[in-house]
Protein backbone atom coordinates (compact mmCIF):
# COMPACT_ATOMS: atom_id res chain seq x y z
CA UNK A 1 0.00 0.00 0.00
CA UNK A 2 1.08 3.14 -0.94
CA UNK A 3 1.02 6.40 1.17
CA UNK A 4 -2.57 7.74 -0.31
CA UNK A 5 -2.13 11.02 -2.56
CA UNK A 6 -2.43 14.07 -0.04
CA UNK A 7 -3.07 12.11 3.29
CA UNK A 8 -0.28 13.43 5.29
CA UNK A 9 2.06 10.69 6.49
CA UNK A 10 4.75 10.54 8.94
CA UNK A 11 8.28 9.76 8.25
CA UNK A 12 9.12 6.59 8.45
CA UNK A 13 11.11 5.38 11.68
CA UNK A 14 14.86 5.16 11.02
CA UNK A 15 16.45 2.23 12.73
CA UNK A 16 20.30 0.67 12.79
CA UNK A 17 21.08 -2.45 12.61
CA UNK A 18 24.37 -3.48 13.29
CA UNK A 19 26.59 -6.34 14.83
CA UNK A 20 28.68 -5.92 17.46
CA UNK A 21 32.07 -7.57 17.95
CA UNK A 22 33.31 -10.65 16.35
CA UNK A 23 30.94 -13.18 15.53
CA UNK A 24 30.08 -13.87 12.22
CA UNK A 25 26.44 -15.09 11.97
CA UNK A 26 24.31 -12.09 10.62
CA UNK A 27 21.35 -14.14 9.20
CA UNK A 28 19.19 -12.95 12.14
CA UNK A 29 20.24 -9.34 11.96
CA UNK A 30 19.24 -9.73 8.25
CA UNK A 31 16.04 -11.24 8.69
CA UNK A 32 15.44 -8.85 10.99
CA UNK A 33 16.40 -5.68 8.70
CA UNK A 34 13.96 -7.47 6.01
CA UNK A 35 10.76 -8.06 8.29
CA UNK A 36 11.25 -4.25 9.49
CA UNK A 37 11.40 -3.40 5.63
CA UNK A 38 8.28 -5.01 5.23
CA UNK A 39 6.71 -3.35 8.42
CA UNK A 40 7.45 0.28 6.97
CA UNK A 41 10.77 0.94 8.46
CA UNK A 42 14.08 2.46 7.11
CA UNK A 43 16.38 0.19 8.29
CA UNK A 44 20.09 1.39 7.79
CA UNK A 45 22.01 -1.78 8.18
CA UNK A 46 25.90 -1.47 8.67
CA UNK A 47 26.91 -5.36 8.70
CA UNK A 48 29.50 -7.24 10.24
CA UNK A 49 32.51 -6.69 13.08
CA UNK A 50 31.03 -3.32 14.29
CA UNK A 51 32.89 -1.27 17.10
CA UNK A 52 31.08 0.50 19.45
CA UNK A 53 32.62 3.82 17.74
CA UNK A 54 31.59 2.79 14.66
CA UNK A 55 28.07 1.94 15.84
CA UNK A 56 27.83 5.03 17.28
CA UNK A 57 29.45 7.51 14.80
CA UNK A 58 26.69 5.61 12.41
CA UNK A 59 23.59 6.31 14.44
CA UNK A 60 24.88 9.78 14.67
CA UNK A 61 25.14 10.76 11.23
CA UNK A 62 22.10 8.37 9.97
CA UNK A 63 20.07 10.62 13.13
CA UNK A 64 18.66 7.00 13.45
CA UNK A 65 15.30 6.61 16.00
CA UNK A 66 16.19 3.04 17.02
CA UNK A 67 19.30 1.31 17.07
CA UNK A 68 19.26 -2.33 17.16
CA UNK A 69 21.89 -4.70 18.23
CA UNK A 70 22.03 -8.23 17.43
CA UNK A 71 24.70 -10.22 19.38
CA UNK A 72 25.68 -13.85 19.77
CA UNK A 73 29.03 -14.17 20.62
CA UNK A 74 28.74 -14.20 24.33
CA UNK A 75 30.43 -10.57 24.95
CA UNK A 76 27.05 -8.63 24.97
CA UNK A 77 28.02 -7.64 29.04
CA UNK A 78 31.09 -5.53 27.69
CA UNK A 79 30.03 -4.57 24.51
CA UNK A 80 26.01 -3.56 24.82
CA UNK A 81 27.02 -1.06 28.06
CA UNK A 82 29.69 0.31 26.15
CA UNK A 83 27.63 1.37 22.89
CA UNK A 84 24.72 2.82 24.81
CA UNK A 85 27.52 4.70 26.92
CA UNK A 86 29.19 5.75 23.15
CA UNK A 87 26.32 6.85 21.76
CA UNK A 88 24.62 8.98 24.92
CA UNK A 89 28.13 11.05 24.94
CA UNK A 90 27.04 12.21 21.95
CA UNK A 91 24.23 14.04 23.06
CA UNK A 92 21.59 10.97 21.41
CA UNK A 93 19.20 10.87 24.60
CA UNK A 94 16.40 9.87 22.92
CA UNK A 95 17.34 7.04 20.71
CA UNK A 96 15.92 3.60 21.37
CA UNK A 97 18.56 1.03 22.05
CA UNK A 98 16.98 -2.65 21.89
CA UNK A 99 19.04 -5.58 21.68
CA UNK A 100 18.48 -9.55 20.51
CA UNK A 101 20.34 -12.36 20.18
CA UNK A 102 21.58 -14.78 22.50
CA UNK A 103 21.41 -13.67 26.06
CA UNK A 104 21.10 -15.37 29.22
CA UNK A 105 18.19 -14.53 31.21
CA UNK A 106 20.38 -13.56 34.28
CA UNK A 107 22.30 -10.40 32.27
CA UNK A 108 18.76 -8.97 31.41
CA UNK A 109 18.54 -7.19 34.32
CA UNK A 110 21.53 -5.64 34.25
CA UNK A 111 21.73 -4.97 30.75
CA UNK A 112 18.29 -2.74 30.88
CA UNK A 113 19.76 -1.16 33.61
CA UNK A 114 22.77 -0.21 31.48
CA UNK A 115 20.08 1.40 29.10
CA UNK A 116 19.17 -1.35 26.71
CA UNK A 117 15.62 -0.42 26.94
CA UNK A 118 14.12 -4.20 25.45
CA UNK A 119 15.98 -7.42 24.63
CA UNK A 120 14.68 -9.79 22.20
CA UNK A 121 15.74 -13.85 22.71
CA UNK A 122 15.37 -16.38 20.04
CA UNK A 123 11.89 -16.47 18.34
CA UNK A 124 10.84 -13.49 18.75
CA UNK A 125 8.35 -12.44 16.04
CA UNK A 126 9.01 -9.54 13.89
CA UNK A 127 5.62 -8.16 14.19
CA UNK A 128 5.83 -7.73 17.80
CA UNK A 129 9.89 -6.02 17.38
CA UNK A 130 7.80 -3.85 14.95
CA UNK A 131 5.07 -3.05 17.65
CA UNK A 132 7.62 -2.05 20.39
CA UNK A 133 9.92 0.55 18.05
CA UNK A 134 6.73 2.17 16.70
CA UNK A 135 5.20 2.79 21.13
CA UNK A 136 8.43 3.18 22.15
CA UNK A 137 11.34 5.15 19.47
CA UNK A 138 10.67 8.94 19.93
CA UNK A 139 8.40 11.46 18.10
CA UNK A 140 9.87 13.74 16.24
CA UNK A 141 8.98 17.35 16.59
CA UNK B 1 18.98 20.28 20.52
CA UNK B 2 18.62 23.64 18.53
CA UNK B 3 15.68 24.35 16.17
CA UNK B 4 15.68 26.55 13.39
CA UNK B 5 18.35 28.44 12.75
CA UNK B 6 20.66 27.99 15.59
CA UNK B 7 20.35 24.39 14.10
CA UNK B 8 21.79 25.53 10.88
CA UNK B 9 24.39 27.18 12.52
CA UNK B 10 25.36 24.25 14.75
CA UNK B 11 25.46 22.37 11.74
CA UNK B 12 27.15 24.53 9.35
CA UNK B 13 29.84 25.12 12.15
CA UNK B 14 31.11 21.11 12.65
CA UNK B 15 28.53 19.91 14.87
CA UNK B 16 27.69 16.93 13.14
CA UNK B 17 24.65 15.53 15.27
CA UNK B 18 22.91 19.13 14.44
CA UNK B 19 23.88 18.47 10.49
CA UNK B 20 22.72 15.28 10.77
CA UNK B 21 19.00 16.49 12.38
CA UNK B 22 19.11 18.72 9.72
CA UNK B 23 19.58 16.39 7.08
CA UNK B 24 16.30 14.65 8.69
CA UNK B 25 14.41 17.68 8.39
CA UNK B 26 14.94 18.29 5.24
CA UNK B 27 14.31 14.51 4.12
CA UNK B 28 10.71 15.08 6.63
CA UNK B 29 10.07 18.42 5.09
CA UNK B 30 10.19 19.83 8.43
CA UNK B 31 8.22 23.05 8.30
CA UNK B 32 10.95 24.67 10.90
CA UNK B 33 14.05 23.38 8.07
CA UNK B 34 12.14 24.67 4.76
CA UNK B 35 12.36 27.89 6.38
CA UNK B 36 15.99 27.41 6.34
CA UNK B 37 15.88 26.57 2.92
CA UNK B 38 17.11 30.17 1.32
CA UNK B 39 19.53 30.13 4.42
CA UNK B 40 21.28 26.45 3.33
CA UNK B 41 21.09 27.89 0.09
CA UNK B 42 23.11 30.68 0.69
CA UNK B 43 25.16 28.75 2.65
CA UNK B 44 26.88 26.99 -0.27
CA UNK B 45 30.49 26.92 0.08
CA UNK B 46 30.72 25.84 -3.55
CA UNK B 47 31.08 21.98 -3.38
CA UNK B 48 31.64 19.79 -6.59
CA UNK B 49 28.33 18.00 -6.76
CA UNK B 50 29.18 14.34 -8.15
CA UNK B 51 26.58 11.79 -9.01
CA UNK B 52 27.33 8.52 -9.31
CA UNK B 53 25.21 6.06 -11.16
CA UNK B 54 25.18 2.15 -13.02
CA UNK B 55 23.51 -0.67 -13.14
CA UNK B 56 22.90 -2.93 -9.48
CA UNK B 57 25.76 -4.71 -9.17
CA UNK B 58 28.45 -2.66 -11.13
CA UNK B 59 30.08 -1.96 -8.11
CA UNK B 60 28.79 1.71 -7.15
CA UNK B 61 29.32 1.31 -3.15
CA UNK B 62 32.65 -0.06 -3.39
CA UNK B 63 33.79 2.80 -6.15
CA UNK B 64 32.63 5.24 -3.57
CA UNK B 65 34.49 4.15 -0.71
CA UNK B 66 37.64 4.08 -3.16
CA UNK B 67 37.07 7.57 -4.14
CA UNK B 68 36.56 8.70 -0.57
CA UNK B 69 39.85 6.87 0.04
CA UNK B 70 41.36 8.81 -2.71
CA UNK B 71 39.71 12.47 -2.00
CA UNK B 72 40.83 11.88 1.39
CA UNK B 73 44.21 11.19 0.35
CA UNK B 74 44.45 14.90 -1.73
CA UNK B 75 43.04 16.02 1.94
CA UNK B 76 39.18 16.81 0.67
CA UNK B 77 36.39 16.08 3.69
CA UNK B 78 33.87 13.91 1.80
CA UNK B 79 30.45 14.40 1.77
CA UNK B 80 28.05 11.08 0.87
CA UNK B 81 24.73 10.49 -0.39
CA UNK B 82 23.78 6.67 -0.78
CA UNK B 83 20.13 6.27 -2.05
CA UNK B 84 18.36 2.69 -2.00
CA UNK B 85 14.83 2.28 -3.32
CA UNK B 86 11.91 2.55 -0.81
CA UNK B 87 9.72 -0.31 -1.16
CA UNK B 88 6.52 0.79 -2.95
CA UNK B 89 4.12 -1.75 -0.98
CA UNK B 90 5.25 -0.81 2.83
CA UNK B 91 7.13 2.34 2.29
CA UNK B 92 10.05 0.56 4.05
CA UNK B 93 13.78 0.68 2.84
CA UNK B 94 17.07 -1.70 3.28
CA UNK B 95 20.24 0.71 2.91
CA UNK B 96 23.29 -1.05 2.62
CA UNK B 97 25.73 1.28 1.76
CA UNK B 98 27.50 1.84 5.42
CA UNK B 99 28.84 -1.78 5.06
CA UNK B 100 31.46 -1.23 2.41
CA UNK B 101 31.80 1.85 3.95
CA UNK B 102 33.81 0.23 6.92
CA UNK B 103 37.41 1.40 6.46
CA UNK B 104 36.22 5.26 6.31
CA UNK B 105 33.87 4.50 9.89
CA UNK B 106 35.97 6.54 12.03
CA UNK B 107 37.26 8.98 10.11
CA UNK B 108 35.52 12.53 11.27
CA UNK B 109 35.83 14.32 7.82
CA UNK B 110 33.42 12.22 6.07
CA UNK B 111 29.88 12.55 6.66
CA UNK B 112 28.01 9.73 5.00
CA UNK B 113 23.72 9.71 4.76
CA UNK B 114 21.53 7.02 3.80
CA UNK B 115 18.32 8.09 1.70
CA UNK B 116 15.62 5.82 1.08
CA UNK B 117 14.05 7.27 -2.31
CA UNK B 118 10.77 7.15 -1.36
CA UNK B 119 8.39 6.67 -3.68
CA UNK B 120 9.04 7.62 -7.53
CA UNK B 121 7.95 10.83 -7.76
CA UNK B 122 8.33 12.60 -4.22
CA UNK B 123 10.97 14.09 -3.99
CA UNK B 124 13.95 11.61 -4.45
CA UNK B 125 16.01 14.06 -6.51
CA UNK B 126 14.35 16.99 -5.12
CA UNK B 127 15.33 16.17 -0.83
CA UNK B 128 18.75 14.46 -2.08
CA UNK B 129 19.93 17.79 -3.65
CA UNK B 130 18.75 19.56 -0.82
CA UNK B 131 20.35 17.19 1.07
CA UNK B 132 23.72 17.83 -1.07
CA UNK B 133 23.73 21.46 -0.66
CA UNK B 134 23.35 21.04 3.11
CA UNK B 135 26.21 18.71 3.35
CA UNK B 136 28.31 21.77 1.22
CA UNK B 137 27.30 24.24 3.67
CA UNK B 138 28.66 21.99 6.26
CA UNK B 139 32.19 21.98 4.05
CA UNK B 140 32.13 18.51 2.39
CA UNK B 141 33.40 18.93 -1.12
CA UNK B 142 33.19 16.75 -2.88
CA UNK B 143 29.67 15.68 -2.27
CA UNK B 144 28.90 12.08 -3.94
CA UNK B 145 25.55 11.17 -4.62
CA UNK B 146 25.41 7.37 -5.12
CA UNK B 147 21.97 6.38 -6.91
CA UNK B 148 19.32 3.32 -6.88
CA UNK B 149 20.60 0.77 -9.00
CA UNK B 150 18.30 1.12 -12.04
CA UNK B 151 15.47 3.14 -13.98
CA UNK B 152 14.29 6.22 -14.21
CA UNK B 153 14.99 7.46 -10.68
CA UNK B 154 19.12 7.78 -11.57
CA UNK B 155 18.29 10.20 -13.95
CA UNK B 156 16.86 12.61 -12.31
CA UNK B 157 19.52 12.76 -10.08
CA UNK B 158 22.05 12.34 -12.64
CA UNK B 159 20.26 15.58 -14.16
CA UNK B 160 21.00 17.81 -10.28
CA UNK B 161 24.82 16.88 -9.99
CA UNK B 162 27.34 18.76 -11.83
CA UNK B 163 29.47 15.82 -13.11
CA UNK B 164 27.84 12.23 -13.28
CA UNK B 165 29.96 9.52 -12.85
CA UNK B 166 28.52 6.18 -14.84
CA UNK B 167 29.76 2.96 -13.74
CA UNK B 168 29.41 0.08 -16.23
CA UNK B 169 30.97 -3.56 -15.88
CA UNK B 170 32.85 -5.67 -18.79
CA UNK B 171 30.53 -7.51 -20.88
CA UNK B 172 27.15 -5.72 -20.31
CA UNK B 173 25.87 -6.04 -23.63
CA UNK B 174 26.82 -5.29 -27.11
CA UNK B 175 27.35 -2.22 -28.94
CA UNK B 176 23.67 -1.44 -29.53
CA UNK B 177 23.17 -1.16 -25.37
CA UNK B 178 25.81 1.72 -25.83
CA UNK B 179 23.80 3.75 -28.74
CA UNK B 180 20.67 3.10 -27.00
CA UNK B 181 19.34 6.19 -25.13
CA UNK B 182 19.45 5.93 -21.46
CA UNK B 183 22.63 5.94 -18.96
CA UNK B 184 25.51 6.66 -21.18
CA UNK B 185 23.66 10.13 -22.56
CA UNK B 186 23.83 11.79 -18.71
CA UNK B 187 27.54 10.58 -18.50
CA UNK B 188 30.21 13.15 -17.78
CA UNK B 189 32.68 10.44 -16.98
CA UNK B 190 32.49 6.30 -17.71
CA UNK B 191 34.11 3.94 -15.72
CA UNK B 192 34.23 0.52 -16.63
CA UNK B 193 34.71 -1.19 -13.44
CA UNK B 194 35.32 -4.49 -12.20
CA UNK B 195 38.17 -3.58 -14.93
CA UNK B 196 40.08 -7.55 -13.96
CA UNK B 197 37.28 -9.04 -15.37
CA UNK B 198 38.19 -10.35 -19.34
CA UNK B 199 36.49 -8.24 -21.74
CA UNK B 200 37.05 -4.67 -19.89
CA UNK B 201 39.42 -3.12 -22.12
CA UNK B 202 37.06 -4.87 -25.47
CA UNK B 203 34.18 -2.91 -23.34
CA UNK B 204 36.01 0.22 -22.93
CA UNK B 205 37.43 0.03 -26.61
CA UNK B 206 33.28 -0.25 -27.92
CA UNK B 207 32.15 2.08 -25.38
CA UNK B 208 35.00 4.65 -26.59
CA UNK B 209 33.90 3.74 -30.13
CA UNK B 210 30.33 3.98 -30.14
CA UNK B 211 30.16 7.29 -28.11
CA UNK B 212 33.26 9.10 -30.03
CA UNK B 213 30.96 11.72 -32.15
CA UNK B 214 28.03 10.29 -30.89
CA UNK B 215 26.75 14.52 -30.46
CA UNK B 216 24.10 14.62 -28.04
CA UNK B 217 24.33 16.37 -24.86
CA UNK B 218 28.33 17.66 -25.19
CA UNK B 219 30.60 18.42 -27.95
CA UNK B 220 33.17 15.91 -26.75
CA UNK B 221 32.57 12.68 -25.85
CA UNK B 222 33.09 11.58 -21.50
CA UNK B 223 36.62 10.39 -20.67
CA UNK B 224 36.13 6.23 -20.58
CA UNK B 225 38.34 4.88 -17.66
CA UNK B 226 39.30 1.32 -16.36
CA UNK B 227 38.46 0.82 -12.59
CA UNK B 228 39.22 -2.17 -9.71
CA UNK B 229 37.46 -0.53 -6.93
CA UNK B 230 37.97 -3.71 -4.95
CA UNK B 231 42.09 -2.79 -5.10
CA UNK B 232 42.09 0.91 -5.95
CA UNK B 233 43.47 0.16 -9.48
CA UNK B 234 42.54 3.34 -11.58
CA UNK B 235 40.79 5.80 -9.11
CA UNK B 236 43.14 7.70 -8.83
CA UNK B 237 42.85 8.81 -12.57
CA UNK B 238 39.25 8.63 -12.05
CA UNK B 239 39.15 11.04 -9.23
CA UNK B 240 41.49 13.54 -12.17
CA UNK B 241 38.64 12.65 -14.60
CA UNK B 242 35.68 14.14 -12.26
CA UNK B 243 38.02 17.19 -11.35
CA UNK B 244 38.84 17.81 -14.53
CA UNK B 245 34.87 18.06 -15.52
CA UNK B 246 34.14 20.76 -12.53
CA UNK B 247 35.19 23.90 -15.03
CA UNK B 248 33.13 22.17 -17.75
CA UNK B 249 30.05 21.68 -14.97
CA UNK B 250 30.69 25.30 -13.77
CA UNK B 251 30.51 27.06 -17.09
CA UNK B 252 27.52 29.66 -17.34
CA UNK B 253 26.19 27.26 -19.85
CA UNK B 254 26.10 24.23 -17.80
CA UNK B 255 24.78 26.07 -14.54
CA UNK B 256 21.92 27.07 -16.47
CA UNK B 257 21.16 23.69 -17.12
CA UNK B 258 21.30 22.61 -14.32
CA UNK B 259 19.11 25.10 -12.64
CA UNK B 260 16.61 24.83 -15.11
CA UNK B 261 16.36 21.05 -14.00
CA UNK B 262 16.36 22.37 -10.68
CA UNK B 263 13.44 24.48 -11.33
CA UNK B 264 11.54 21.99 -13.25
CA UNK B 265 11.75 19.55 -10.77
CA UNK B 266 10.64 21.73 -8.10
CA UNK B 267 7.88 23.39 -10.31
CA UNK B 268 6.65 19.56 -10.52
CA UNK B 269 7.04 18.42 -6.86
CA UNK B 270 4.95 22.18 -5.69
CA UNK B 271 2.08 21.71 -8.49
CA UNK B 272 1.87 18.38 -7.73
CA UNK B 273 1.48 18.65 -3.94
CA UNK B 274 -0.93 21.70 -4.74
CA UNK B 275 -2.89 19.48 -6.48
CA UNK B 276 -2.63 16.65 -4.31
CA UNK B 277 -3.76 19.33 -1.51
CA UNK B 278 -6.80 20.65 -3.25
CA UNK B 279 -10.37 19.25 -1.39
CA UNK B 280 -11.52 18.33 -4.77
CA UNK B 281 -8.60 15.75 -5.05
CA UNK B 282 -10.66 12.80 -4.49
CA UNK B 283 -13.53 13.57 -6.30
CA UNK B 284 -11.89 14.30 -9.28
CA UNK B 285 -10.22 10.97 -9.05
CA UNK B 286 -13.36 9.81 -8.77
CA UNK B 287 -14.56 11.01 -11.91
CA UNK B 288 -11.49 9.90 -14.05
CA UNK B 289 -11.87 6.78 -13.14
CA UNK B 290 -15.61 6.59 -13.95
CA UNK B 291 -14.45 8.09 -17.41
CA UNK B 292 -16.18 11.13 -16.60
CA UNK B 293 -13.18 13.41 -17.65
CA UNK B 294 -9.59 12.98 -19.21
CA UNK B 295 -6.77 13.20 -16.68
CA UNK B 296 -5.48 16.23 -18.72
CA UNK B 297 -8.14 18.36 -18.47
CA UNK B 298 -8.80 17.16 -14.76
CA UNK B 299 -5.01 18.37 -14.40
CA UNK B 300 -5.71 21.96 -15.90
CA UNK B 301 -8.94 22.03 -13.47
CA UNK B 302 -7.03 21.29 -10.17
CA UNK B 303 -4.02 22.85 -11.14
CA UNK B 304 -5.48 26.50 -12.96
CA UNK B 305 -7.47 27.58 -9.70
Amino acid sequence: MTAGAGEERAAPIRVLIAKPGLDGHDRGAKVLARGLRDEGFEVIYTGLRQTPEMIADAAEQEDVDVVGLSILSGAHMTLLPRIVEMIRSRKMDDVLIAAGGIIPDADIAPLKEAGIAEIFGPGTRIGDIARYFREHARTRT
Amino acid sequence: MAHGPALLTAAVGGDRRALARLLTGIENEDPHVRELLPQIFAASRGAHLVGITGPPGAGKSTLVTALTREYRKRGRRVGIVAVDPSSPYTGGAIMGDRIRMMEHAADRNIFMRSMASRGELGGIAAATWLVAAALDAAGYDPVLVETVGAGQAELEVARLAETTVVVEVPEMGDEIQAIKAGLLEVADVVTVNKADRPGAERSAGQLRAMLAGAGGRFAAPPPILLTIATTGEGVAPLVDAIEADRTRARSPDQARVRARNQLLRAVIERSRRRAEGRVEWDSTVNEIAEHRIDPITAADRLLDT
